[in-house]
C-alpha cells in the first residue's frame, strides 16, 4: 500500500470538486474492496475522500412510485428494508446471496456496483493485466480461466464483473443517479453504466473523473415471480460461477439477467422476449455471441440449464 | 524409556483423568486473546520493527540485478536485505528447495528480499519499490506433460512393490475394474500464516515463531543462517493450524533472522495471504491407476495401485499407493509410484501425506468394483479385510477393527436406507449415500519431557512438543495429572520451546500418542524420585488424590517435593513392535449429500465417521480433529484445487477468495463415534494417532455419494459443478423437480 492523504467530504458537491482536481484520488465508502486492492498495490490512488458521512444513506419512495436508494445505504440494511422485500424481492436475494453478514454490513450501495473483478491474474501484480496495466496483455486468456466470462469479451480482456446486487439492478432497470464536479445531476439507466472491456478494460463504468454516484432509482415495482439463483462451488461467501436473476409473471413472461458471464450485468432484451418460450430459447439470445475458453464453456449450458430451473420454480 | 514390549497395566489405565472429556486446558487464552501467536508477541522490552517479504515474480530462473535504492530512500525503511546481498546458504535438511539466499529463482514467490521498516505499512510500502530483473528459463509444470518422464526415486521412498504375479491374477479374475484418478495440488490454507519474530543478542538468536517441529525448525535455521544450534532459542507456544506447512522451517524465520540482524533491532515477518499457496509448501497434485480384479465371490484376487506425481529437484514422492499395500487382502499386488520434476512451488507434506490423496483414488474404485460386483460396497469391504500385513502374512496388524467401524457406522446412519444411483430425489435434489474406508498408519517418533514437582504439589511439565489446535496441552496436562494423582488444577504445561526436552513434535498423527508416552516416561522417572526419596518401594506405592502412598504410610506430594522440589526426565523410545506388527488406525466415513439436478452444486446433509484408533485420550479434542479433518476432506472432495497455470507456473488462485475451503455452510452436520479399543503395541498409553485418520477415505465417500446421487462418477477431484452437468438429467426432465419444490 502506497502512502495516501485522506479528508472527510462536507458536500456532495465538494467531494466531486475535490475527486476532480486530483485525478490520483479515489472516493472511498465501505472501502471492503479498495482498501484490499490498494494493499496489494492493485489500486495506489495518492488521496482518498471519504463520502460516509454525506447522509446519502437513506432509502425514500419516489414520486413515480419507485425507490431511491442513497448511495451509502449499506447492502444488509437494503435487504432488509422493507419495501424491498415486499416489492423488489430480487434485489434483497441477490444481496444476501453474496459475500458474508460482516461484509454486507459496509458495503454501500454504490461501492457495490463500483467494485472490481476478482480475476485472478488482476489481482497479482507480476502478471500482466491490461485491465490492471493497460497494454501490458491478458494473462487470462489462455490461462486458468475457468471463472471468467463468456460473452462480450475481448482480446483485451475477459474478465467479469462479481456483483450480485448488480445483476438484480440490472434486471430491475435501475437508474445511477450522479453529480459531476460542475454541480450537474445526472441520470444513467443500469444498462449504460457498466462498459464491455474492448480495448479499454480498465475503464469500467462510464462514469468521468469526479463523478459521484448520489443514489440508485428503482422505477415502480415489475411484480411476478422474483428469483435469484447464485451457483457456486461452496454454499457461501463465494463469487458467483454464475447467477440468474430473474422476474417472472403469471404470463410466462419476464425479464432475466446473468452474472458471472460477462464484464458487467449481462442482459439481452432478445432473451426477456424467449422467456416465455423457456430457457433453451432465452439461453440461446444471451449467447448468441458467446466466446467462450476452453475452460468456461460449461458455462453456457450451466445457466441455461439454472435459468430452466428459475422458469421452472416460478411456474411452480 | 524404551517400548519394546506390550503395555500390560500401568497407571494410565485408571483412566480417572485420562480419556476423560476435559475442555482444553489453553481454550480460556484463546478465547480471551491472551494466546500470544508469533505475531502477535508483544513486550515492551522487545522494540522490535517490521519485515516484508518480496517474492520472486517468475518461476524459474535467475535474478539478474536487483535495485533497491528507491525502497532503501523510502520513509521509516532501517535495511533491505536481498538475496544476492546473503548469497547462496546451505540448505536445510528438510528443505528441498532454498529458502533464501542466491541468485538462482527455483519456483514463484521464492523470497528474494525482506525489507524492515519502523512500521508494517512502511515495509510494505517499500518492498513494492524494490527493482528486479531476470533471465527467465522454461520450466515442466505440467503433471500430465512430465508423466512421461517420471522417474523411479530411490529405494528408500519404495517407489516398487510387489507381491506374487498380478499381471497374470488380474488376466484370470473374473471381474476386473481399471481406472485412472486425479487429485489435485492442495493448500495447508491454515488460519494463522507462517510468522516470526527474530531478536539477535550478540550472536544468540531468539525466533518467535509458529512451527510444528521445534527441534527441526532450530537445526535448519543454524544451517540456513551458518550459526550454531546452541546459539538458537526458538519458541513457538501456541500454533494457529499447521497441517503439514509448519513441519519444516520456511521463510519467515529466515527472512526475519536477516532483517533482524541487518536493522540491529528485533524483527517479526508475517507472509502475506498470497505467500502460502506459493512461497510455502503444498500437497502435491497426483495421477493414478488402479487396477482390481477379483471373484464373483468378491474376493480380491490382484490389486494395483501406480501413482504418478511431481516435485522439484530433489524432492519427494506424494506416496499415494502406499495404503494399497495394508488395507485390502488379495495374494497377487503391485504398487509403483513415479515422480516428475515439476518446477512449481514445493511439494511436500500435508495432512495425512500420501493416505490423503491415495484413498481418494482407492475408496472410489473399491466403490466402483463393489457395483460391478452387484455387491454392497461394505459388503465388499469386509470380504476383504485383512488382520495381517497382505505382503507379509507372518506380521499381524497389532488392533484392526476396520470391519466394527463399518458395520457400526452402516448401522448409525441409517446405510439399509441407500437407494440405487439416481433414484432418491427430494425436490430438485438428487440425494445420495456413500462410504468409504479410512485408514493412516500410526507413526511414533522418539518424545522427551521433563516434569517437576514443587513444594506447592504442583507438577509443571516440560517438553518442546507443540500445540497446533490439537489439544496437546491438555492431554498432556490429563497425562502427568493421571501418572501423579493430582487434579488437572495441579498441573502447568509449557510447550514449544527449544530449551525443553525434544518431543515428537506435531505431525503424521504421531504427536499425542508420541509426546503422552514420552511425559509418561518422565513421570515414572518422577514417581522413582518421590518414592526414593520418602524410602518407599517404588514397585507398590501409589499416587492418589495428592498423596503418594505404601503400605499404611501415606505424605502429601507437596510435602514429598520438599523446598528443592523434585525432577523426573526420560524420553520414550521406540523397539521393534512396529516392525514385529503392522499398526494402523482405522475407520469408516459415510456421507449423505444433495446434487442440484439442475446446476450439479453437490451440497453435503450430514457425515458420520467411525473411528478405531486405540484408546482415546481425550473425546473432546480427538472429535474436534476428526470433524477438522472430515471438514478439510469435504473441501478437498468438492472445491479444493491450487490452479496451476501451466506456462507461467505458479499456483492462480494465491488467496483464500480463489482457493475455497469449505465454509460452515458446507458442514451442516457431523457426527463421530470412536471404538472403545486399546492398542497396547502402540505405546504406555495404549492410544494411537487421529489427527489425520479423520481426513482419510472422507473426500472419497463424499465422491461416492454424489455417484449414488445423481448416476454420475467423477474421478477428477475437485468434484465441481462443471464434471457433472454433462451427466445429470436433461432440462426438460427437470421441471417436475422444481415444481414439487415450490
Amino acid at each position: 500500500m502506497r502512502a495516501f492523504t485522506y479528508e472527510r467530504a462536507s458536500s456532495v458537491e465538494a467531494a466531486a470538486n475535490a475527486a476532480s482536481s486530483n485525478r490520483q484520488s479515489k472516493f472511498i465508502a465501505g472501502g471492503t474492496n479498495l482498501l484490499d486492492l490498494m494493499k496489494l498495490e492493485i489500486e495506489t490512488p495518492t488521496h482518498l475522500i471519504d463520502v460516509n458521512g454525506l447522509g446519502l444513506d437513506t432509502i425514500e419512495p419516489t414520486a413515480e412510485g419507485g425507490l431511491r436508494i442513497g448511495a451509502l445505504v449499506r447492502n444488509t440494511d437494503l435487504a432488509a428494508h422493507e419495501t424491498v422485500r415486499r416489492d423488489y424481492g430480487l434485489l434483497s436475494r441477490a444481496l444476501v446471496a453474496g459475500a458474508s453478514g460482516q461484509l454486507r454490513n459496509v458495503a454501500t450501495t454504490a461501492g457495490n456496483l463500483l467494485q472490481r473483478t476478482r480475476c485472478p491474474y488482476f489481482y497479482d501484480t507480476n502478471q500482466p493485466c491490461n485491465k490492471r496495466q493497460p497494454g501490458s496483455g491478458c494473462s487470462a486468456i489462455g490461462g486458468f480461466s475457468r471463472q471468467h466470462a463468456v460473452v462480450g469479451v475481448s482480446d483485451a480482456c475477459i474478465a467479469t464483473h462479481p456483483s450480485d446486487m448488480a445483476i438484480a439492478m440490472r434486471a430491475l432497470d435501475a437508474v445511477v443517479e450522479t453529480v459531476k464536479p460542475d454541480g450537474s445531476h445526472h441520470a444513467i439507466p443500469i444498462a449504460d453504466f457498466h462498459r464491455l472491456p474492448g480495448e479499454t478494460p480498465h475503464i469500467e463504468t462510464v462514469l468521468e473523473q469526479g463523478e459521484l454516484i448520489t443514489a440508485v432509482v428503482l422505477p415502480p415495482p415489475v411484480g411476478g415471480r422474483q428469483i435469484y439463483r447464485k451457483v457456486r462451488d461452496r454454499a457461501s461467501y463465494a463469487f458467483a460461477i454464475v447467477s440468474v436473476g430473474a422476474v417472472i409473471q403469471l404470463d410466462g413472461t419476464g425479464r432475466v439477467a446473468v452474472g458471472g458471464v460477462a464484464h458487467k450485468p449481462w442482459r439481452v432484451e432478445g432473451a426477456d422476449a424467449e422467456l416465455s418460450r423457456g430457457a433453451r430459447s432465452a439461453a440461446s439470445a444471451l449467447f448468441a455471441d458467446a466466446r467462450p475458453t476452453e475452460q468456461n464453456r460449461f458455462k453456457i449450458d450451466l445457466v441455461e440449464r439454472t435459468l430452466g430451473a428459475v422458469i421452472a420454480e416460478a411456474r411452480g | 524409556m524404551q517400548f519394546d514390549k506390550p503395555a500390560t497395566t500401568n497407571p494410565i489405565d485408571q483412566l480417572k483423568v485420562v480419556g476423560q472429556p476435559i475442555h482444553r486446558i489453553d481454550g480460556e487464552l484463546k478465547t480471551t486473546g491472551r494466546a500470544m501467536y508469533a505475531y502477535e508477541w508483544h513486550d515492551a522490552n522487545l522494540p522490535y520493527v517490521y519485515g516484508y517479504p518480496v517474492g520472486a515474480a517468475i518461476a524459474k530462473g535467475r535474478i539478474t540485478a536487483m535495485d533497491v535504492s528507491a525502497a532503501k530512500r523510502a520513509p521509516g525503511v532501517l535495511a533491505v536485505v536481498t538475496t544476492l546481498d546473503v548469497g547462496r546458504r546451505e540448505k536445510g535438511k528438510f528443505n528441498t528447495v532454498n529458502l533464501f539466499g542466491g541468485d538462482e529463482i527455483q519456483h514463484y514467490h521464492q523470497a528474494i528480499a525482506v525489507v524492515v521498516a519502523e512500521t508494517f505499512e512502511q515495509a510494505r510500502a517499500a518492498a513494492g519499490l524494490v527493482k528486479v530483473e531476470y533471465a527467465e528459463e522454461r520450466g515442466a509444470f505440467d503433471l500430465r506433460e512430465a508423466m512421461a518422464g517420471a522417474a523411479k526415486p530411490d529405494d528408500s521412498q519404495e517407489p516398487d512393490t510387489a507381491v506374487g504375479n498380478f499381471e497374470a491374477a488380474f488376466k484370470a479374475a473374473a471381474v476386473t475394474l481399471e481406472q485412472s484418478y486425479e487429485t489435485p495440488d492442495q493448500s495447508h490454507a491454515m488460519m494463522e500464516p507462517h510468522a516470526s519474530l527474530a531478536a539477535w543478542n550478540g550472536e544468540e538468536l531468539t525466533v518467535w515463531t509458529s512451527s510444528q517441529m521445534i527441534d527441526w525448525w532450530r537445526s535448519d535455521l543454524a544451517t540456513t543462517l551458518g550459526v550454531d544450534k546452541e546459539k538458537i532459542h526458538l519458541m513457538s507456544p501456541f500454533i494457529g493450524g499447521g497441517f503439514g506447512g509448519k513441519l519444516f522451517l520456511r521463510s519467515d524465520a529466515v527472512l526475519a533472522a536477516f532483517g533482524a540482524k541487518a536493522a540491529s533491532r528485533p524483527v517479526k515477518v508475517a507472509l502475506p495471504r498470497p505467500f502460502i499457496m506459493n512461497n510455502t509448501t503444498h500437497r502435491p497434485a497426483t495421477i493414478q491407476r488402479i487396477r482390481i480384479g477379483a471373484g464373483r465371490d468378491g474376493r480380491i484376487t490382484a490389486i494395483a495401485h501406480e501413482s504418478w506425481s511431481g516435485d522439484q529437484p530433489g524432492g519427494q514422492l506424494e506416496t499415494a499407493a502406499s495404503q494399497t499395500r495394508l488395507l485390502y487382502a488379495g495374494a497377487d499386488r503391485m504398487t509403483a509410484m513415479r515422480l516428475a520434476t515439476l518446477h512449481l512451488p514445493e511439494g511436500n507434506a500435508m495432512r495425512a501425506p500420501g493416505e490423503a490423496p491415495g484413498l481418494m483414488a482407492l475408496e472410489i474404485a473399491m466403490d466402483e468394483m463393489a457395483e460391478k460386483l452387484g455387491m454392497d460396497p461394505i459388503e465388499f469391504r469386509i470380504v476383504n479385510d485383512t488382520q495381517v500385513d497382505p505382503e507379509k502374512p507372518e506380521r499381524p496388524f497389532s488392533h484392526r477393527d476396520l470391519v466394527g467401524c463399518l458395520k457400526l457406522g452402516a448401522d448409525r446412519f441409517g446405510w439399509s436406507g441407500r437407494e440405487r444411483p439416481g433414484a432418491r430425489r427430494e425436490g430438485n435434489w438428487m440425494i445420495g449415500m456413500g462410504v468409504a474406508a479410512a485408514f493412516r498408519n500410526n507413526l511414533v517418533l522418539p518424545s522427551g519431557a521433563r516434569v517437576r514437582l514443587d513444594s506447592q504439589g504442583v507438577v509443571t511439565v516440560e517438553t518442546d512438543m507443540t500445540d497446533i489446535g490439537t489439544g496437546s496441552y491438555t492431554i498432556i496436562a490429563q497425562t502427568a495429572a493421571e501418572m501423579m494423582g493430582i487434579g488437572m488444577n495441579k498441573v502447568a504445561v509449557h510447550l514449544g520451546d527449544s530449551r525443553f526436552p525434544v518431543s515428537a513434535g506435531s505431525g503424521g498423527q504421531f504427536g499425542a500418542n508420541s509426546s503422552t508416552s514420552g511425559v509418561y516416561a518422565a513421570c515414572v522417572k518422577l514417581r522413582e524420585a518421590v518414592a526414593a526419596k520418602l524410602g518407599f518401594n517404588s514397585a507398590d506405592v501409589v499416587f492418589e488424590n495428592g498423596e503418594v502412598r505404601s503400605g499404611n504410610r501415606s505424605v502429601p506430594l507437596a510435602e514429598a517435593a520438599g523446598a528443592d522440589g523434585l525432577v523426573g526426565e526420560d524420553k520414550i523410545e521406540w523397539g521393534d513392535l512396529t516392525k514385529t506388527h503392522q499398526q494402523s488406525t482405522f475407520g469408516a466415513h459415510f456421507v449423505e449429500v444433495g446434487v442440484d439436478i439442475a446446476t450439479g452444486e453437490s451440497r453435503i446433509r450430514r457425515m458420520l465417521a467411525v473411528c478405531a484408533a486405540g484408546r482415546i485420550l481425550n473425546p473432546i479434542t480427538a472429535r474436534s480433529q476428526v470433524i477438522g479433518a472430515m471438514t478439510m476432506g469435504a473441501g478437498g472432495a468438492l472445491s479444493e484445487e491450487l490452479a496451476v497455470d501451466t506456462r507461467r507456473g505458479f499456483f492462480v488462485n494465491h488467496d483464500l477468495a480463489g482457493y475455497e475451503v469449505a465454509v460452515h455452510a458446507d458442514i451442516p452436520h457431523q457426527d463421530v463415534i470412536f471404538m472403545d479399543e486399546t492398542d497396547p503395541m502402540s505405546s504406555p498409553m495404549k492410544a494411537k494417532g487421529v489427527g489425520e485418520l479423520g481426513l482419510c477415505g472422507v473426500s472419497a465417500a463424499i465422491a461416492n455419494a454424489i455417484y449414488n446421487a445423481s448416476g454420475v462418477r467423477v474421478r477428477h477431484y475437485p468434484i465441481t459443478l462443471d464434471k457433472l452437468i454433462g451427466g445429470l438429467p436433461q432440462l426438460a426432465d427437470m421441471s417436475d423437480a422444481y415444481r414439487s419444490r415450490a
